[in-house]
């Protein structure tokens, strides 16, 4: 029983086409990558389904309902959660916060209730913290919880996203060039967080990353395009070795680290 | 030496404690609404101070609405005197022309909450632009918007018109005004460091990504509008009261920039800054008026220094400590003493 | 159907107004996505020197106008050198609280220095032509013509010089351009001295044609003509130009055809309605978001 269908999934930018024909199958706890040259439209397979673009054609079902058409907001409290290319934290509001404001769909007092202060809100905002401390606690953010999360270093602030997507208590994630910027130190313990997540939450992910080292090594099965359209699907060491994938990236230097 | 160092140590420790009180807000309040109780029955200030005292309050009252929308929420809304207006016009229509003569004392806090109803109802209104437009476009609707609301008030004979509106008797007292002023304290704080308090600021951060964590963005803008729009209009309500004359032209654009200069001169995103610049506002205002007309040239050049030196605002999105609850603040330590410590 | 007629004329004249007006507005925001609200107060201050130098200077027409207009473009870099350039990295609204503060002190200063409205002199001869019923005044036509001269001038200016190429390549990527080699802050003042001319212009204009004025008439026209660069689509000088000849056109439509005190809550309701349809005014576009 799949998880993400999607099918025929196209977008059009004005006259631009910059996905066609997108198709993925996704079971449960699959570790898919998403991999092509830039401007592939990579990020935007992201968008739609996340809901930020309506696609033109085509339809995405998640776990049995369709989503296409649905406010992002929505779609997020259904159980899909991303990350994004150009990190998009709350700047002004410290690290437990950004986690805190991921809970939001998880609240059910209201306004009202919460003018008052009476015991529903209290108890539920206690739950709150303890949620989002265990969260950040467990990605090694918890001792950073009253920091601004514009003063975080780069890679923790790439950390703190995860957290904050983790807080919704998605079953898909999708992680957007998570290790964009990264050392290869910092991309191993990235790998480490990847798979440490993926079984302490129970996760589906879809990945998508230029970093051929993260890709080959944790993707159990990668999704190619090159210009919106899907070039390539199948396990790592057969998409290395693919003369289409080899001529979409350009250049050898991409053949030798797929190698490597 | 050692005993200034004591009594430092002393004051600090009391200090500390005292962020752990729960109470400490509402307390505080409920001594400000108790101070201006007695002064006001015992005209312990001068009447005049006491007169300058309301228009301070009506004006934090304003500014923290104003605050709501354009501080946390980040928007630029220009026409919050419209909300004003309408609060302002229900509740004199209510107390001139339908509530028994003798018992209008009495049902004043009713003409004011009917004051804030209305406007709350019409600040519902304003929130559904808000989904679609943002930035400047948005400013073109609160603009439109209050100068709809003064044109339309100019064309409702009933309510007298350009020519305004009179009869209302001094119901705005000290303790009244600051009793208003105290609740809405209470009230936008309690909003601000709430779930709903959350998603305004990420709102504001940014918008997409808040979307993308499953906050419910239109909720989010309704409520900020129709809390906002509801203070406005209980402003409105003690201002028409105390002035017992209200005309359009009381509403107009330059009102809206009063009110705007008053949250950006104090801070925005921050409750003590709103405090702040609706006081450090209106008694410099009465503190220049000596100056005549020079005073109106002062204080806009002062607040363009202000401005850049202080872009944010004198609080700028930093907040007094017994403002923010006590959850908020030892959150983090709590949770590390409950989970036995690191 | 000649008061149809004569009324459109005097629509021609307050939009060619407004226009000038907006212009200054969507050259600003085009430039540095900034709104300087005390633009409105440049054409108050127009009119004003043109007030000092009729009166006072007792000059003509030509001086008169060229006067105010190099009065308030001076004014108007001065502004920006001493109140707008600190505020450059600054987040935008503080930048625009800024701007109202100008304004302020703008019109109180004037208020401070002439207490009481001021009569603009009769600085060229009328005639008044009566063609198919409706009475034109040789100032109308000046007005309209010399309103559309000024923004040809600008059009040309902006799509055919160096400096309206750099002010192109300004509004497009403020970071990159001076890296180009495009002197940046010349650009910045020159744009703003253009704007507030053409608002000086507007502002004698607006004196000729409704001789009283007074230092808080910036205000409301400042307003009005910044939703009609709004409506134009604002940064997009085409657009300011017809944002205000469409305001101009609905204002005096509207009075018209209904009583005057519904003037102002219908022509807003009916700016709201565009916007609503064309959230981003007629010519202007939604900025790119990449998520």
């Amino acid at each position: 029983m799949a998880i993400l269908n999607a099918r025929g999934v196209t977008h059009y930018f004005g006259g631009l086409g910059a996905v066609s024909n997108f198709n993925i199958d996704l079971e449960p706890r699959e570790l898919v990558g998403i991999i092509g040259p830039n401007g592939a439209g990579k990020t935007t397979v992201f968008n739609l389904i996340t809901g930020v673009y309506r696609a033109t054609q085509g339809s995405i079902i998640f776990e049995g309902s369709r989503i296409v058409g649905k406010p992002p907001n929505q779609i997020t409290a259904l159980g899909i959660a991303r990350t994004f290319q150009n990190i998009r934290l709350f700047k002004e509001m410290t690290v437990l916060d950004n986690v805190r404001t991921a809970c939001y769909a998880k609240v059910k007092y209201n306004p009202i209730e919460a003018l008052f202060h009476t015991g529903r809100f209290c108890r539920e905002e206690e739950e709150i913290i303890s949620r989002s401390m265990d969260l950040l606690a467990h990605l090694n953010l918890d001792i950073h919880a009253n920091e601004l999360s514009k003063n975080l270093p780069y890679g923790l602030q790439r950390r703190l996203e995860i957290a904050r997507a983790l807080a919704t208590e998605p079953k898909l994630l999708l992680l957007d060039e998570p290790a964009a910027g990264m050392n290869s130190q910092e991309v191993d313990r990235l790998m480490e967080l990847i798979y440490r997540i993926k079984n302490d939450f129970n996760l589906t992910i879809l990945l998508i990353e230029h970093q051929m080292h993260l890709v080959m090594n944790i993707c159990e099965r990668l999704i190619v395009l090159d210009f919106g359209e899907t070039i390539a699907q199948g396990k790592p060491h057969e998409i290395q070795n693919n003369p289409l994938v080899l001529e979409a990236y350009l250049g050898k230097e991409m053949h030798k680290e797929m190698q490597g | 030496m050692e005993n200034r160092e004591g009594v430092f140590n002393k004051i600090r420790q009391f200090w500390g404690r005292l962020m752990h009180v729960r109470w400490l807000l509402p307390a505080l309040l409920g001594l400000v609404f108790l101070a201006s109780l007695v002064i006001h029955h015992f005209d312990l200030l001068d009447l005049y101070v006491q007169l300058v005292l309301m228009y301070v309050g009506i004006n934090i009252i304003l500014a923290l609405s104003l605050n709501l929308i354009n501080g946390y929420m980040g928007e630029f809304s220009v026409g919050h005197a419209g909300f004003m207006a309408v609060g302002a016009y229900i509740a004199s229509w209510l107390t001139v022309k339908v509530f028994p003569v003798h018992l209008t004392a009495c049902l004043f806090p009713l003409a004011v909450l009917a004051g804030g109803i209305g406007a709350a109802l019409v600040g519902l209104i304003v929130a559904f632009p808000s989904f679609k437009t943002r930035g400047d476009y948005l400013a073109i609707v609160t603009l439109a918007f209050g100068m709809i609301v003064k044109s339309a008030i100019e064309n409702i004979d009933v309510l007298g018109g350009p020519r305004g509106f009179l009869g209302m008797e001094k119901l705005s007292t000290l303790p009244w005004v600051f009793f208003w002023a105290a609740l809405s304290v209470w009230a936008i704080r309690n909003i601000v460091y709430s779930n709903f308090g959350r998603g305004v600021l990420s709102i504001r951060e940014d918008e997409i990504a808040s979307d993308l964590m499953s906050v419910n963005t239109k909720e989010v803008k309704i409520i900020v509008f129709v809390v906002s729009s509801f203070f406005a209009g209980i402003a409105g309500a003690l201002f028409a009261h105390l002035l017992q004359f209200i005309s359009p032209r009381a509403f107009d654009i330059i009102k809206s920039t009063d009110i705007l200069i008053m949250v950006y001169l104090g801070g925005i995103g921050s409750i003590a800054g709103s405090i702040l610049g609706a006081t450090i506002y209106t008694v410099l205002l009465e503190v220049l008026r000596p100056m005549g007309v020079w005073r109106m040239v002062l204080m806009p050049l002062m607040l363009v220094m202000l401005m850049i030196f202080r872009p944010r605002g004198i609080m700028g999105l930093k907040e007094f400590s017994w403002f923010i609850p006590v959850r908020d603040i030892f959150a983090s330590i709590r949770w590390r003493e409950k989970r036995g410590g690191r | 159907m000649s008061y149809v007629l004569q009324q459109l004329m005097n629509a021609f004249q307050l939009g060619s107004i407004y226009a000038l007006i907006a212009l200054g507005y969507t050259m600003v925001y085009g430039i540095l996505t900034m709104i300087n609200f005390a633009h409105g107060d440049l054409f108050m201050v127009g009119a004003f020197l043109c007030f000092v130098a009729a009166v006072s200077l007792e000059l003509s027409f030509v001086p008169v106008i060229l006067i105010s207009m190099f009065g308030t473009a001076l004014l108007g870099v001065v502004i920006e050198r001493l109140a707008y350039k600190p505020l450059r990295q600054a987040p935008r609204v503080s930048a625009i609280i800024t701007a109202l503060g100008v304004g302020l002190f703008l019109e109180n200063l004037t208020l401070a220095l002439n207490p009481y409205p001021k009569q603009i002199p009769q600085l060229m001869s009328h005639t008044t032509w009566t063609i198919l019923g409706v009475s034109i005044s040789s100032l109308q036509i000046f007005i309209i013509v010399l309103s559309l001269l000024l923004m040809l001038i600008l059009d040309l200016i902006v799509r055919k010089t160096m400096v309206g190429m750099a002010m192109r390549a300004i509004s497009w990527d403020k970071a990159i351009a001076p890296l180009m080699g495009v002197p940046i802050n010349l650009i910045i003042s020159a744009t703003f001295a253009i704007g507030a001319g053409l608002g000086g212009a507007a502002g004698v204009m607006y004196g000729l044609a409704y001789p009283v004025i007074d230092p808080y008439m910036g205000i409301m026209v400042g307003w009005k003509a910044f939703i009609s660069a709004v409506v134009g689509g604002i940064g997009n000088i085409r657009g300011a130009m017809i944002g205000g000849y469409i305001l101009g056109m609905v204002e005096i439509m509207v009075v018209a055809f209904f009583p005057s005190t519904y003037r102002d809550i219908v022509a807003f309701a009916l700016l709201l309605a565009l916007l609503i349809f064309r959230p981003y005014g007629i010519l202007g576009k939604p900025y790119p978001q990449k998520v």
